[in-house]
């Protein structure tokens, strides 16, 4: 069926037909802010039980790379939300080049995900046998890292250790130096463990917003989104500020708390 | 083909938005390099909810929607609400001091 925005016989009027589509695209998204919603539960806890784990975890990432995205992010919402003013307003033409704009910036976020990635990788930060909280003040080399950031991090995760040691005394443990490293790497796997569960999920959500922006490039090109009917432009561009929201809160919480102080 | 009733957001207006937000993100990350205590998180998730609240009622068109729609909006933070606030509400205070009748049977109060 090719729809164009005529009255379907269900509805009475074009503005209840449209705001009959905005709302179900809400309701979507509200089982979607509750799905995040757990893991951010997940996290908030987690964060709560192990703050010192947890901050000794978020400081090992890059914070160039995660407030680049973020830039990047809220630009491609503003590309997005833009498209959906060009569909409101005729401008057929300059439609799916605002989206392709929106396409190349999530790409962008997307590779430099990319990068983050390999880069925890490198450092022995992905959960399971081969972490190691301790590699790069260990390995500093291995990590680039020097100078300041190195004493820091050394500082902090000796700190670490002395913390966990005291829990691991204090629950009666008679090597309490290797109990309170074998915690901080459990906990630090627990915050690794939530910060590619969530970043991935959200990483999914924007491949899956990428698909869905190919397929409005392509009805864009052959001009189909204009005043009358531009419902899919507009309901895609609600999922993806959603997605960009998401992001909003993952940024500050997973890459900021407890950062280094200058 | 009768014309649509709905509002269109003007380009100024995503513009002004979009700048807001760049800047509440610099300042998120200058005010993360500060030591204000327990303060920090307020204040990260004050400038995050800020963000999400000029995303919602400009870039998504909240402010211009039926109330129909607003409600379902706002339907949806009040349900994660609940979820946060009565878990945390557990969590936060499992460890809180013990009762009298914890203090004479100390077994009861050794942590799981």
């Amino acid at each position: 069926m090719h729809r164009t925005g005529e009255l379907y016989g269900q509805f009475q009027t074009l503005e209840q037909q449209k705001e009959s589509a905005t709302l179900g695209m809400w309701v979507f998204l509200i089982t979607e802010i509750l799905f995040f919603g757990g893991l951010f539960m997940a996290y908030t806890v987690n964060r709560h039980a192990f703050p010192t784990a947890f901050g000794i975890s978020g400081n090992m990432l890059s914070l160039r790379l995660g407030f680049g995205n973020t830039i990047v992010l809220i630009a491609s919402s503003f590309t997005m939300a833009m498209s959906v003013w060009c569909a409101q307003t005729s401008r057929k033409k300059m439609v799916p080049i605002w989206l392709l704009l929106t396409l190349a910036l999530g790409s962008v976020f997307l590779g430099i995900k990319v990068v983050e990635y390999k880069q925890k990788f490198d450092h022995h930060l992905i959960p399971g046998y081969h972490f190691d909280i301790t590699y790069c003040a260990n390995n500093p080399a291995n990590c680039h890292l020097s100078g300041k950031d190195l004493d820091d991090e050394r500082k902090e995760i000796k700190e670490g250790i002395e913390a966990e040691a005291e829990e691991a005394k204090k629950r009666g443990s008679v090597t309490p130096e290797e109990d309170g490293l074998i915690a901080l790497n459990a906990h630090a796997q627990l915050y690794f463990s939530l910060y590619f569960g969530m970043t991935g999920l959200h990483a999914l959500h924007m491949i899956i917003g990428a698909g869905l922006l190919l397929w409005l490039i392509y009805e864009g090109f052959k001009g189909r989104f204009d005043a009358n009917y531009n419902t899919p432009v507009e309901n895609i561009g609600l999922y993806w500020h959603f997605v960009d929201i998401v992001w909003i809160f993952l940024f500050p919480l997973l890459y900021l708390i407890n950062r280094h102080l200058a | 083909m009768a014309e649509h009733s709905e509002h269109i957001v003007s380009p100024k207006i995503y513009g002004i938005v979009l700048a807001a937000l760049l800047v509440g993100t610099y300042i998120t990350v200058q005010a993360a390099k500060i030591d204000l205590g327990r303060w920090n998180i307020v204040l990260a998730l004050t400038i995050a909810v800020t963000k999400m609240t000029l995303v919602i009622l400009f870039f998504m068109h909240g402010k211009y929607s039926a109330r129909r729609t607003k409600l379902i909006i706002a339907s949806g933070f009040f349900w994660l609400a609940i979820m946060l606030v009565l878990t945390l509400a557990d969590y936060t205070t499992r460890h809180a001091e013990p009762s009298r009748s914890q203090l004479v049977t100390p077994a009861l109060n050794t942590p799981v």
